[in-house]
């Protein structure tokens, strides 16, 4: 008899097994064992995920067809990547090669989970020249070997609906006391139109605009010994200066909700709104959704009369290599092919991007003026954002306060100096006990 | 042997899944498991009861969030537990003695808890958007109750919201576990009842709740249990962080612990959540034990 | 039985109520689910402006909803049928002989089922992902494999205490006299309780599909691009270039009628199933 219970429980170990098989679908994550593979995970950049596969899929072979290495790619979204880049330092079962948001290139650091960029692998991919300085910096935290370098540029910039301001007379403001005037005139909510599109309920936006702002009255997320001080006068106005947007009713009160990346872009290509504040790569929203580039105009954000003329930081993707890659060599060729000046002409159109490399054309917009704006943010207006090993939770903390703050405003309650002082405040508190 | 061999498979399987994992996560709550230390979490540093003070402290923002948190899940619990099973109850009641379309009517209030619970709560998110849902249209355009479109997802109606989809989805479950209670009850009971004089609305209280008693302390129990640790309604309907006004324990733990990436604070507060849930749950089953003894 | 006049307006009320309360997001669903996109971006309307099943057609290409489909499918029915088969035996040791230990395990069993999902999310993850490492491949961490057993066990312990109050039900003589027969344990149980135990067999099956079916907390971390499962694919359509509230609706839909037909048709045996334990 208990034979017979031992087969059965042979048998269910068989089966167990054979779901394994079934199971194992996930082995395309995994660091790749030899020196023919690579796994890359990238960042969202198109209009869909399927369409950065698209994108990429002719790149990938001609790095196959040169190195014969052969590039597993998974392209993953933006809500999860940072969390999942995480989960694979954890787990050590990360990708070879990855692309992570710059701002979180001192917190990725600080993990250790990431090979440094001494000048042997500087040399490896083409030397630290050939990058531009203001992009190359967002690679790490200062004085150490970043552990990451520049692949895609992004920057802010303010995009205007060239009819409608043609139609009321205006000009695309110079200050940002222009730029609000200018969205009160537009604004006519009975006919469902506003002067500002928002991506309100989107945290990283949120602090996004907080630092600009703040950036603009002077004020510095955190100190020189990287400590946080969120609630100085400058970073409450920075704050104040995004929220007021929709506390003034120049913004659609429903786009408090908005928090996916397309809504407020949507708005803009479709007449809603006169304005947009993006990164450059709204241009693939606004074009999917039907606008044509000669239909707005790009200038800098502009700064309150008085203040620093601050545009924007220093956005846009970097390249990280795991470091427990079993194919480091190959990692390195796959780094330098991307950062190549071939390979970043192909890529900036589809994933409208800036070029992060010394002497690139700007390819990714076939109108002169924008391309122009933006490059002089990029090179004249962009401050790198803080290099700390909090700063990915001073983007959430700060964030999600600039988003509570947004729909308080939407909801119809004022929101003061003294809410939003206290907002930071407790993003502040959060952040020192929560041992970030 | 037999019976341990039969067990053996169950008790592997949960020793992987709850026991050892409970056990990493109370050692978890005791170190300082952040971001900087999860690729080499062996060597993060110990933190005492240090997440648990942090956790506790209500003066700080970290506790007093927490506080918070767990005050609007009790409220939320209350509700949709008492709503639920009002509702299920009386349904099940009603629909009690044979009638034409009896059956349909039964079928047809099962089907939210039949369905993935992302189908149906995002059905209702589209149906709470501002500017294209059905509740505003119905509140605005067409009942003119209110004069202006209001948010439903942010701000502080985002809890009655919440609590909305909750019930919908919780009390078919309510008047499944009450209807198939009802039926085994004996027939002849009421008939004796009815010979006696009582009219349907004794009966009802009189023997329907008195034989449901078992099925109410399970049933309680369960809702109970599935609504103080409900996660997919707030995930869904919000996101990773939930409005202030509708985050309840585990979506505050969730975004604690992923959005903030501090393992060891999240730890500790779900453990501070299973000593919660430890105590309610041994305080009823004494209490119905006791009752149903005294019965 | 006399019913009265204030118990059928009762009942009607009760009746009215739900009925709309439980519909109203069906009738959304469908109806959105057959709107051209301009339809469900403006103001809403309770029809569609023109009806097309454009959405149908389109929510296979704007995600590969039909691979998440496979994931879902996979994962469910595997996990379900381990379930059964595990909690099977378990609850019939648990029902029909007095071991040490029995006490502590029916309690433990069923004590973990009111344990906080959240609580071992991440101690289950450096588990799985410290087994990969210790075997030198991805076998658990975010493979269907991991998940199906996570499921599995998810279920696992109603399952147990909603089967073994099932046998309880199921008189000892029916094993008894199979055994005089020549039958063994395992004899017994499979040629003579289970059959009698079907209702309860099938309702453990239903509750353990429906529940790994609609966990969303362990997929979100727990899969990967290729094992992503129906729960958080779904989430993909709002991520797109545009919200596509028809596409999300048609989806909700289809991924809907498996469950919900499955059900239905076996709704009876869960009701028995449920009760058998709490009504005793």
């Amino acid at each position: 008899m208990k034979l017979r219970l031992l087969a059965t429980a042979v048998t269910l170990t068989t089966l167990a097994a054979t779901t394994a098989a079934c199971g194992g679908g996930g082995s395309g994550s995994g660091s790749s064992s030899d020196a023919k593979t690579l796994t890359y995970w990238a960042s969202n950049q198109s209009p869909s995920l399927a369409a950065d596969k698209t994108n990429l899929a002719p790149v990938l072979k001609k790095f196959q067809d040169q190195t014969g290495i052969k590039v597993n790619l998974q392209v993953i979204g933006w809500p999860d990547l940072y969390s999942k880049i995480l989960a694979a330092t954890t787990s050590g079962q990360g990708p070879d090669v990855l692309n992570i948001g710059n701002t979180w290139a001192p917190s990725l650091q600080a993990t250790g989970a990431f090979l440094p960029f001494g000048s042997s692998e500087f040399n490896a991919i083409g030397g630290k020249d050939k990058f531009v300085p203001a992009a190359l910096a967002t690679g790490g935290m200062k004085g150490k070997p970043p552990t990451s370098v520049p692949y895609l540029g992004l920057v802010y910039g303010l995009y205007y609906n060239k009819k409608m301001f043609a139609d009321a007379g205006l000009q695309p403001p110079k200050t940002w006391e222009q730029l609000t005037a200018a969205a009160k005139k537009l604004t006519n909510p009975s006919k469902g139109v506003y002067g500002m599109a928002m991506e309100g309920g989107s945290y990283t936006e949120g602090v996004h605009f907080a630092f600009i702002f703040g950036q603009q009255h002077g004020a510095d997320p955190f100190d020189a010994s990287g400590k946080p001080q969120f609630t100085t006068p400058g970073m409450v106005a920075g704050v104040k200066q995004y929220v007021d947007l929709m506390a003034d009713g120049m913004v659609n009160p429903s786009s408090a909700q908005y928090k996916n990346g397309p809504e407020a872009p949507g708005d803009f290509a479709k007449g809603k709104a006169a304005m947009l504040m993006s990164q450059n790569n709204a241009d693939n929203t606004l074009q999917a959704d039907g606008m044509k580039t000669s239909e707005y105009g790009v200038v800098p954000i502009p700064a309150p009369q008085g203040a620093k003329d601050v545009a924007s930081f220093v956005a846009g993707i970097n390249l990280s290599i795991f470091k427990n890659t079993k194919n480091k060599a190959g990692a390195l060729k796959f780094v330098k092919f991307m950062t190549s000046k071939q390979t970043q002409a192909t890529l900036d159109k589809p994933f409208t991007a800036l070029p992060v490399i010394k002497g690139g054309t700007v390819n990714f917009t076939d109108n002169p003026a924008e391309a122009k704006a933006f490059v002089s943010v990029l090179h004249t207006r962009a401050v790198p954002l803080p290099l700390v090993p909090a700063e990915a939770a001073y983007e959430t903390n700060v964030g999600n306060a600039v988003n509570a703050l947004v729909a308080q405003a939407a909801t119809g309650k004022s929101v003061s100096d003294a809410d939003i002082k206290a907002a930071l405040q407790e993003a502040q508190d959060k952040m020192a006990s929560s041992g970030s | 042997m037999v019976p341990y061999l039969m067990v053996l498979p169950a008790i592997l399987l949960e020793l992987l899944v709850h026991i050892i994992p409970m056990l990493v996560g109370i050692w978890m709550s005791f170190v300082e498991l952040t971001q900087f230390y999860i690729s080499n979490w062996a060597s993060a540093p110990w933190a005492g009861l240090g997440n648990y003070k942090i956790a506790l402290d209500v003066h700080s923002p970290i506790g007093s969030d927490l506080l918070h948190s767990f005050a609007i899940t009790i409220v939320y619990t209350v509700i949709v537990v008492g709503v639920s099973w009002t509702l299920g109850m009386s349904a099940a009641l009603v629909l009690q003695n044979s009638f034409r379309g009896r059956g349909v009517l039964r079928t047809m209030f099962l089907v939210p808890y039949s369905l993935p619970i992302y189908a149906g709560v995002i059905t209702w998110s589209f149906m709470f958007q501002r500017d294209n849902g059905l509740v505003n249209h119905i509140l605005v355009n067409d009942l003119h109750l209110m004069g202006s479109p209001s948010f439903w997802l942010i701000g502080n109606k985002a809890f009655a919201s919440m609590a909305v989809v909750a019930i919908w989805r919780s009390w078919p479950f309510a008047f499944l576990m009450l209807t198939a209670g009802m039926q085994s009850i004996p027939g002849d009971m009421y008939d004796a009842a009815a010979v006696d004089g009582a009219g349907i609305w004794r009966q009802a209280r009189h023997i329907t709740m008195a034989m449901l008693r078992p099925v109410n302390v399970v049933l309680v129990l369960m809702l109970f249990l599935w609504t103080f640790n409900d996660f997919n309604t707030p995930f869904v309907l919000f996101g990773p962080t939930a409005p202030k006004s509708a985050d309840i324990i585990s979506i505050h733990i969730y975004s604690n612990s992923f959005v903030n990436w501090n393992f060891g604070l999240g730890s500790a507060m779900s453990v501070l959540l299973l000593l919660f849930l430890l105590v309610v749950t041994g305080i009823w089953l004494l209490a119905t034990r006791r009752g149903s003894r005294r019965a | 039985m006399h019913e009265g006049v204030s118990f059928r307006i009762f009942r009607w009320v009760v009746v009215t109520f739900l009925a709309v309360f439980t519909l109203v997001p069906f009738y959304v669903m469908v109806t959105s689910s057959l709107k051209p996109l301009g339809d469900v971006q403006g103001d809403f309307h309770w029809w569609p402006t023109h009806a097309t099943v454009r959405p149908f057609v389109d929510i296979w290409s704007t995600v590969p909803l039909a691979h998440y489909f496979a994931n879902s499918l996979i994962v469910c029915v595997l996990s379900t049928i381990f379930s059964v088969i595990v909690a099977i035996f378990a609850a019939y040791a648990v029902s029909r002989y007095r071991f040490r230990g029995r006490n502590v395990f029916t309690g433990t069993v069923l004590s973990t089922q009111m344990f906080p999902g959240i609580l071992f999310l991440l101690p289950l993850f450096l588990i799985f992902v410290n087994i990969d490492k210790g075997l030198g491949f991805t076998a658990l961490y975010q493979t269907r494999l991991g998940l199906i057993i996570t499921y599995l066990t998810f279920s696992l312990p109603f399952s147990i205490w909603m089967l073994a109050s099932y046998l309880e039900g199921i008189p000892r003589d029916l094993d008894e006299s199979a055994r005089v027969d020549g039958a063994n344990a395992m004899g017994a149980l499979f040629r003579v309780v289970l059959p009698a135990a079907r209702p309860g067999v099938i309702a453990v099956a239903v509750y353990a599909f429906m529940t790994s079916w609609g966990e969303i907390l362990f997929a979100s971390q727990m899969t990967n691009d290729s094992t992503k499962t129906l729960s958080i694919g779904l989430q993909n359509y709002a991520t797109a270039i545009n919200v596509y509230w028809n596409q999300v609706m048609a989806a909700s839909l289809v991924v809907s009628v498996p469950v919900v037909v499955g059900f239905l048709l076996l709704q009876r045996y869960l009701v028995t199933g449920l009760t058998s334990g709490a009504v005793k």
